[in-house]
């Protein structure tokens, strides 16, 4: 079962970087996105909040692998050249995982207290530096642990990827599983576990360290973390 | 009754018990009063095995509570030891802890049909006696939330007795209740008391149902029994500096 | 690849979808069944603090949950032949689905047990009731019910991913639009009445879970 242990990490491994752009990539996007659609949300304008509405619910309520084979195949056509398929990826994760980053922005935002909108109101601050002054450095320390379990969401989505022929890591495996025996299968499969735990781990750490910093600029120390909040489920 | 024999219990570097010697006879009603944290709930939680003993042992009817013997020597007891002793020792919880997805009536016969091992029929007959006796009769299949607070508690005293215990410990059992409803349930203790031959063990602030109540009264403080007397002796003239202090304090509250 | 929209193509195609969608419903059923019990089992196993079970119990969840369901998909359909037991796509599939979605599932239960006061415990072992009278007859009642909610959440979850099932064979929505667009080289229709069907289900199911949410008083 692990004769080939070698070959089939060296392989995997080949996959790994476009994992992580296809990773990188959907997070930047997911960011923007969440950003513009989650303060759209909160918008004085009705126009602007349906708008961004209708794309969240859009998104999250269609299946990735459609959105994924939509954007697939339909969209080259649409636009008359071919689109590679590692920019389609990107595309739709960021689609589809700015719609849950929208709404959580939007929670964050209002679980502000209201008090705090109130203090800036007296101080006279425009608009804009409440937002950015005040209100966005407290949402954010409420953002980051759900963000960080999207963002680990992001990660396995992008095994879905190798379903539209992109070169990543679950593609590799696929590549390799017909020409190796079954008992190395399960050892293919294992290893591409591992890989994706070991990035899991990564984004964790990332966002925990960030956590530390946010709180500490609001002189907070973050709570102690309560296992992933899974009430409410954003799958 | 209950023997406890050198016990103390320590929450990490916290000491709440100290070298514990008491005594309870057979029927017997002693009260325990005392500030809090000085280890009298801890007494209480450790005869319902909520707690175990960090040293010293207990014992309850003669048969050791905290420890079994195991092929001649003491050693600290099961889950299943601890269960068979204290079938026969009930409590009654200040937050009532009735079980909110069981009518009245489920929650007095759950415990004497599952663990007792009575019938179906037998259990309903005494649950129904029992809540006669609370003066509960009729609210028998309603919901423990459609019932005030003085309700619940005595439904909550109901079933600890349908256990038939021969020890029962009351662990501050008015405390969470307006204050016009602890008339009704300090009542139905004291007919208990009367009526019953039950060892009964009470921590409570109410004095003046201490003084009717008990034959004995246990003074706490900083985990050791400080003064043990009749309450006609201790309330009328206690000896030690703290138990004066302690009941100064609290006999003077509005 | 031709790109427009027919309206009469769309509607000839939506009884052979509606084949399709009928498994996705199955596979989401199914899948969601043995996650609530599998969940309740894992819950129940790391509460308990059973001795061996309950560390495997968490190591293995946490695995599961952070790698791709895609990937396990693969391996139980793939791997089990070599042990001499083979499944059809569906059975793989929802045993994929039941095993990754009751990672989430025993997170959710946990939190109802740990909702459930101390009191309750304390005044099921003060009447001496055995175990499992306590889990069945006093915790799990109070438990279950206040998460049913997050349970909903992610039975709309696995929905939406079932179709990535198509990589191990099985024949839902998904595969049949491509199938169809495979055939017709017309793809907006298909993909486009396909991601509408979804909404259609998954949609108004939110927002019973969200109405669901607000009669149970999320935890």
């Amino acid at each position: 079962m692990f004769e080939n242990l070698p070959l089939i990490i060296s392989r995997l491994a080949a996959g790994i970087p476009q994992t992580v752009i296809a990773t990188v990539g959907g997070i930047v996007l997911t960011i923007v996105l969440a950003s513009v659609a989650g303060l759209a949300l909160l918008s004085r304008s009705r126009l602007v909040r349906t708008v961004s509405r209708t794309y969240v619910e859009v998104f999250r309520g269609t299946s990735e692998v459609v959105q994924l084979f939509w954007i697939f195949f339909v969209l080259p056509a649409l636009v008359g050249y071919q689109i590679i398929p590692l920019a389609a990826g990107v595309l739709v994760l960021g689609l589809n995982h700015g719609a849950y980053g929208a709404e959580i922005v939007r929670g964050a935002v209002q679980s502000v207290p209201k008090a705090q909108y109130e203090g800036s109101l007296a101080l006279s601050l425009s608009p804009r530096d409440r937002m950015l002054r005040v209100i966005l450095p407290q949402a954010l320390v409420e953002m980051l642990p759900p963000f960080n379990n999207l963002f680990i969401q992001l990660l396995k989505s992008t095994a879905l990827l190798s379903l539209v022929v992109v070169n990543e890591v679950v593609r590799q495996g696929q590549l390799l599983v017909p020409n190796l025996g079954v008992g190395e299968t399960l050892t293919i499969y294992l290893v591409e576990l591992l890989i994706f735990l070991v990035l899991a781990l990564m984004i964790t750490a990332v966002m925990r360290a960030l956590e530390r910093r946010a709180s500490a600029r609001l002189g907070r120390t973050p709570a102690p973390r309560a296992r992933r909040a899974a009430v409410g489920g954003v799958a | 009754m209950i023997v406890f024999d050198g016990v103390e219990k320590r929450f990490g570097d916290n000491v709440v018990l100290s070298d514990l010697d008491f005594t309870v006879a057979p029927g017997e009603h002693v009260t325990l009063i005392g500030p809090s944290g000085s280890g009298k709930t801890t007494i209480l939680r450790l005869l319902m095995c909520l707690e175990s003993v960090t040293e010293g042992t207990i014992r309850v009817a003669g048969r050791y509570l905290s420890h079994m013997e195991k092929g001649g020597r003491l050693v600290p007891a099961d889950e299943k030891h601890s269960r068979e002793v204290r079938k026969r020792i009930g409590m009654v919880f200040q937050q009532f802890n009735l079980f909110p997805n069981m009518t009245v009536r489920g929650n007095l016969i759950e415990a004497p049909t599952r663990v007792l091992g009575l019938s179906k029929d037998e259990a309903n007959a005494r649950a129904e006696e029992l809540l006669e006796m609370v003066g509960l009769r009729e609210r028998i299949d309603e919901h423990p939330s459609r019932l005030s607070g003085g309700q619940q508690q005595r439904v909550a005293i109901a079933r600890a007795l349908a256990m038939q215990p021969r020890v029962l410990l009351l662990d501050e059992v008015t405390s969470a209740l307006d204050p016009e409803l602890v008339a009704g349930v300090l009542a139905l203790l004291k007919r208990i008391g009367e009526t019953t031959d039950i060892t009964i063990l009470c921590v409570t602030h109410e004095m003046g149902f201490a003084r009717d109540f008990s034959d004995r009264v246990m003074m706490f403080d900083g985990g050791q029994v400080i003064e043990d007397a009749a309450p006609a002796q201790l309330f009328a003239a206690p000896e030690h500096p703290r138990t004066k202090e302690f009941l100064k304090a609290v006999l003077e509250r509005p | 690849m031709t790109v427009g929209w027919d309206w009469a193509y769309a509607i000839e195609i939506l009884p052979a979808l509606w084949q399709g969608l009928q498994v996705t419903l199955l596979a989401t059923a199914l899948g969601s069944l043995l996650a609530f019990a599998l969940g309740l089992v894992f819950a129940v196993i790391r509460r308990s603090r059973v001795p061996v079970l309950d560390p495997i119990v968490r190591g293995f969840v946490e695995l599961w949950r952070s790698t791709p369901l895609l990937v396990q998909a693969y391996l139980i359909y793939a791997v089990l032949p070599g042990v001499g037991i083979t499944l059809s796509s569906l059975t793989a599939g929802v045993i994929a689905l039941g095993l990754h979605y009751a990672c989430y599932t025993s997170e959710v239960y946990r939190a109802g047990i740990d909702a459930v006061p101390r009191g309750q415990w304390e005044a099921a072992s003060a009447l001496s009731l055995p175990r499992h009278r306590v889990w069945l007859g006093v915790v799990l009642p109070q438990a279950v019910p206040r998460v049913l909610p997050a349970l909903g959440n992610y039975v709309i979850s696995m929905f939406k991913e079932v179709p990535l099932l198509l990589a191990i064979g099985l024949v839902e929505v998904i595969t049949v639009a491509n199938q169809i667009t495979a055939q017709t080289f017309r793809p907006v229709e298909p993909l486009t009445m396909a991601g509408i069907l979804f909404l259609l289900i998954s949609y108004p199911a939110s927002v019973l879970v969200r109405r669901l949410e607000r009669r149970v008083g999320v935890i």
